[in-house]
């Protein structure tokens, strides 16, 4: 199989490397300028992608969590079957997707990553609601809570640090998984890591990729950390 | 189901198998890679995670590296470490790999010493047993299923994430995926979901052989303990 048989998907055109200085710098503003725009086009489909995944998953994975939570039976089985599929390899995952889906479609991505935040949101959720204390839910029951009052102003609420540990390690990883779709030209940042790659080991290209993924995992992960602070004013105490 | 059954008929083809470049082929370098990034990554992750979870230090440290390498993608750095001095071919993908590796041999192994009943520890030590022996007699034995829950973790993660080695050429089972791509997806279909179907079973037979490696090694009397391993760190892959 020679050294060509893959050619990435939808590489842009970028400028060459040549008015960059001596060699092939690591990091270089003329790069970051000329390419402004393809820059945060790639940046903008990254950070959507992501709050997109992020929320259907949520969506999806807390009333799961729920069902998951009142019907003792299901709680193992459910927790069983996450574990197996998040074994599953994300490019087998899209390998198996993209005929089904389309081979460059955006929903394509999506839909894989949805189906692993899935995953971990509905584990970290359901530990989070089964380590409410039994003394907590005879209270709330005792108080006159019926199911769904007590899911509501008991239940959810102390399950929510477990949630949004949950959503903390879903966007993190999917900001880093993001980049896999780069092999049907739809990765965000990941195309700008792949295209330079491709693109004679454009090192400033890979850089500027790297960099702004691993920002944007580190901000939105401190914007998950504050949001649980203003949404657990309680726990504050505690943890500090 | 068209497009599965296309690709079992791409499976069930010998030549697939036997080509240059076949499955058997490409199942080699997979495994190959695993094998040295795992290895690899025990070489660095466990002794160091059992020194910390030894002396008890460094528990935030650990947390930390787990949760960097979680926002590092792996295309990050299998693209960049060719680039480095440490030039193409097998090695980077290797040390890449490794890199995921290590966070959940690390943070088992701490965990597993750290979870050491302190009673125990003391007993030990009333009995004259110096911190060599301690480790050795005692909190080694005691921390095996989470030193073999760490290794499971790491070794179903790498050979996941071994998948990815194509994207820069390092071979492995995912070329298949990606020469498929390559074709496009009226020619190459039934190759790309043939590729996703191999990998799919190469993970989970590595998730089924050390699940039974972890129920093995540990003690019958520790077996229930297993369930209190620490939560996978869970890595994109």
């Amino acid at each position: 199989m020679s050294f060509l048989s893959w050619v990435p998907a939808a590489s842009t055109p970028l400028a060459a490397p040549a008015d960059d200085g001596p060699g092939n710098p690591w990091f270089s503003w003329q790069y970051v300028t000329d390419n402004a725009g393809t820059i945060l086009t790639k940046l903008g489909f990254h950070v959507g992608i992501t709050l997109e995944t992020v929320v259907i998953a949520l969506l999806v994975a807390v009333p799961l969590a729920v069902v998951a939570y009142w019907i003792r039976p299901l709680t193992g089985p459910i927790l069983a079957l996450s574990g197996v599929l998040y074994t599953i390899p994300s490019l087998a995952l899209l390998a198996l997707l993209a005929p089904l889906l389309g081979a460059t479609n955006r929903a394509t991505v999506l839909i894989a990553l949805v189906l692993y935040a899935l995953l971990l949101l509905i584990r970290n959720a359901l530990t989070g609601l089964t380590q409410v204390p039994s003394e907590v839910r005879d209270a709330a029951a005792g108080m006159g809570y019926g199911r769904f009052g007590r899911l509501w102003h008991v239940e959810l609420p102390l399950a929510l640090p477990g949630i949004i540990t949950g959503l903390r390690l879903a966007t993190v990883s999917t900001v880093a998984l993001v980049t896999i779709g780069a092999i049907i030209g739809q990765g965000g940042l990941g195309d700008l890591i792949m295209g330079g790659f491709w693109n004679n080991f454009y090192r400033a290209e890979i850089t500027t990729g790297t960099v702004l993924c691993v920002g944007l995992a580190l901000i939105l992960d401190l914007a998950l950390v504050g949001l649980g602070r203003l949404l657990t004013p309680w726990s504050r105490r505690r943890v500090a | 189901m068209n497009y599965f059954k296309d690709g079992l008929i791409w499976l069930n083809d010998p030549l697939n198998w036997t080509n240059p470049g076949g499955l058997f082929d490409r199942l080699q370098e997979h495994l190959v890679i695993t094998f040295w990034a795992v290895l690899l990554g025990c070489a660095i992750g466990l002794p160091l995670g059992i020194w910390l979870g030894h002396r008890g230090r460094g528990g935030g440290a650990v947390i930390t590296v787990a949760n960097l390498t979680r926002a590092v993608p792996t295309l990050a750095l299998l693209t960049i470490l060719p680039l480095t001095p440490i030039g193409f071919g097998k090695l980077p993908v290797i040390l890449a790999l490794a890199v995921f590796a290590v966070p959940p041999l690390l943070a088992n192994a701490y965990t597993g010493l750290r979870s050491v009943d302190p009673e125990t520890k003391d007993a030990a030590i009333g009995m004259g047993l110096s911190g060599g022996q301690l480790l050795r007699r005692v909190e080694l034995p005691l921390a095996v299923p989470y030193l073999a829950g760490g290794l499971r973790t790491a070794a179903v993660q790498v050979v996941a994430t071994a998948t990815l080695a194509t994207f820069v050429n390092g071979g492995g089972l995912g070329q298949i995926i990606t020469a498929g791509f390559g074709l496009g997806i009226n020619v190459g279909g039934d190759q790309i979901v043939a590729g996703g179907i191999a990998v799919v079973l190469l993970a989970l037979l590595v998730e089924a052989v050390f699940a039974g490696v972890e129920r093995l090694v540990t003690p019958r009397p520790l077996r229930t303990v297993r369930r209190r391993r620490v939560a996978r760190p869970v890595t994109s892959t």
